[in-house]
């Protein structure tokens, strides 16, 4: 690491990213990395939903910002899954089924991904999916989130959720027992959620938690003490298998510019943690919603206007 | 800087020596005029913080003509092509009220990068003698197309937006004023490279007009080079793309491991 020191000592602080090809402003990336870290602790989420529109936003070209994205959230899951293993709540067995899931998801996905770069529709197609997932997840977050708010005020008791109550999910077959979560569940649901989000991680560049665990929660009824530990878990897996992927096909992983962020992010990530743990649930899960909800709106807009200009140049020109 | 004063010194000679050998045969008027050139780096070294550089190219003019010279009859044109490579122009509409890439061109074999630098503007019709540009500058570029062409039409738009994206991200630049004479037959030409300047083998082409009439050129192969760690991540990255992608996530994971000790709460 020792072009960094050179970039640090000199009269100049930018820093030549070998793989997106450009200088970028190191302060900004750390910036970036560490403010995207904080609220990754703060709301205990994997933050690659935050990174890859932000380094979209500084012009890094979208090829790079997924795939780097990915490498940069193993290394925000792999601490919050240990502490979480550490805890004992984390369901080995759940997350190796979700995994493989997750692996074919992530195969196909970059598959996608290429065909897509190939025939010019990936940066709107990348936008597209960041839009239509933020702002229904931030829209659905913040209803409840408000209503939990308004149930607080008049003192009313929460409505517990309930893990054990069956729905459709439960009436499938190859049913496999998962000790740790105390359930009996078919393997094909998380097979099938494994396989979606493994295809958004190689599309979007995020972990996927942010669907993940609302679909653990509410769709499987998995115990919730369990849902955090387990989908990190298995996006650790996920995210690595991405970026290797990624880095064999598209040649567009940037090791420079992942590990300022990773530095970063994880540093972040230790205050906000300390910020959420002073916050209230509803509260916080309110706060994130709107956050959600900001990046998708500034994404949409991005897509509604009329750009600057109707033409883009890119080089290459057949098979790249 | 030593070696820059020992090239501007050679070349000071260069037009001297010249003279002295054409006197004695008498015929400095049927010669035809040469040109010389050299550069103050033949390697630029993209490093951690490149951010951009400055190329002087230095010159000679040889058998020049006082008179047309005086009367500033002889012009020079400076180049730098960066490599080629084809290059796709996209163009959107609007559908669904989305912008959409609808339409594409795939031009071939177009230098990536190309700077211009010339002793006065070019292209402009009041300035006498006209420049006979052909394949010289931005503009003369020949951009043809590859694939079938929907709408011919359609072509001069597409070239004309592919000169004005370069031009605006900078990777195509023309300095009007970039060639100066230093003395009667001697010129420095000054080249911006960008920071975003492409890796590979480069040329600076020099071109000599006299009257507007394209008389002689040279050139000079320059190599931009990413070096130590750039170089090495690059290299690995395409050349050893599982262990590329292998270290990528071991970082990860030592940096996510390194973290949950480092701050470990007990």
């Amino acid at each position: 690491m020792r072009s960094f020191c050179f970039a640090l000592s000199g009269s100049t602080v930018t820093i030549y990213l070998p793989i997106a090809e450009l200088s970028v402003n190191i302060f900004i990336i750390l910036g970036m990395g560490a403010a995207v870290g904080f609220l990754s602790g703060m709301f205990g989420v994997g933050g690659g939903f935050l990174i890859t529109p932000l380094l979209i936003f500084y012009n890094i070209p979208p090829v790079v910002a997924v795939a780097t994205g990915a490498n940069q959230v193993v290394a925000s899951s792999v601490s919050g899954a240990i502490t979480h293993f550490r805890r004992g709540t984390l369901d080995m067995k759940l997350g190796t089924v979700l995994l493989v899931g997750g692996l074919v998801g992530a195969t196909v996905g970059v598959w996608i991904f290429s065909w897509l770069r190939r025939v010019g529709q990936l940066d709107l197609f990348i936008s597209l999916l960041y839009v239509v997932l933020l702002t229904t997840i931030g829209v659905l977050m913040l209803q409840e989130s408000l209503r939990a708010m308004r149930k607080a005020k008049l003192n009313q008791p929460l409505p517990l959720k309930r893990p054990g109550q069956h729905n459709w999910v439960h009436r499938l077959p190859l049913k496999m027992r998962f000790k740790k979560s105390k359930i009996y569940l078919s393997a094909i649901p998380v097979v099938t959620l494994g396989f979606l989000i493994g295809i958004l991680t190689s599309i979007m560049g995020v972990g996927g938690g942010f669907i993940m665990v609302p679909a653990m929660i509410y769709l499987l009824r998995i115990p919730t003490n369990v849902v955090v530990g387990t989908s990190l878990f298995q996006i650790i897996f996920v995210t690595a298998y991405t970026t290797m992927v990624q880095a064999a096909t598209n040649y567009s992983v940037d090791i420079v510019l992942a590990f300022i962020l990773m530095v970063a992010g994880v540093i972040g990530a230790q205050y906000g943690v300390r910020v959420g743990q002073k916050l209230r649930g509803e509260q916080l899960r309110a706060l994130l919603a709107l956050l959600v909800l900001a990046v998708g709106i500034r994404l949409a807009v991005g897509l509604f206007i009329r750009p600057q200009d109707l033409y883009s140049v890119a080089v290459g020109g057949i098979g790249y | 800087m030593f070696s820059r004063l020992a090239l501007f010194l050679s070349l000071l000679l260069i037009p001297a020596t010249h003279g002295f050998a054409q006197i004695p045969m008498g015929e400095a008027s049927s010669v035809k005029e040469g040109l010389d050139i050299g550069v103050s780096t033949n390697e630029i070294a993209i490093t951690s913080d490149f951010r951009g550089a400055d190329l002087t190219v230095f010159g000679a003019m040889t058998n020049a003509d006082d008179l047309l010279l005086a009367i500033g009859n002889y012009d020079i044109i400076v180049t730098l092509e960066g490599p080629r490579d084809y290059a796709t122009v996209r163009k959107k509409e609007r559908i669904f009220g989305i912008w959409i890439n609808t339409d594409s061109m795939i031009f071939e074999q177009v230098p990536e990068s190309y700077s211009i630098a010339s002793t006065r503007q070019l292209d402009d019709p009041t300035q006498l003698p006209p420049i006979n540009t052909a394949g010289v500058g931005i503009e003369h570029l020949s951009l043809n197309p590859i694939g079938y062409i929907r709408d011919v039409g359609e072509l001069s738009d597409f070239r004309e937006a592919y000169r004005r994206l370069k031009l605006a991200g900078g990777l195509y630049q023309k300095e009007a004023s970039g060639v100066r004479f230093v003395s009667s037959s001697l010129f420095r030409a000054s080249l911006r490279l960008p920071a975003n300047v492409p890796d590979g083998v480069h040329i600076v082409r020099a071109y000599l007009f006299k009257s507007g009439t394209l008389l002689t050129q040279r050139e000079i192969p320059l190599r931009v080079v990413k070096t130590g760690l750039e170089q090495a991540i690059t290299d690995t990255a395409h050349n050893q793309p599982f262990a590329y992608g292998l270290l990528c996530v071991l970082i990860a994971l030592v940096t996510g491991w390194g973290a949950s000790i480092v701050f470990r709460k007990d």
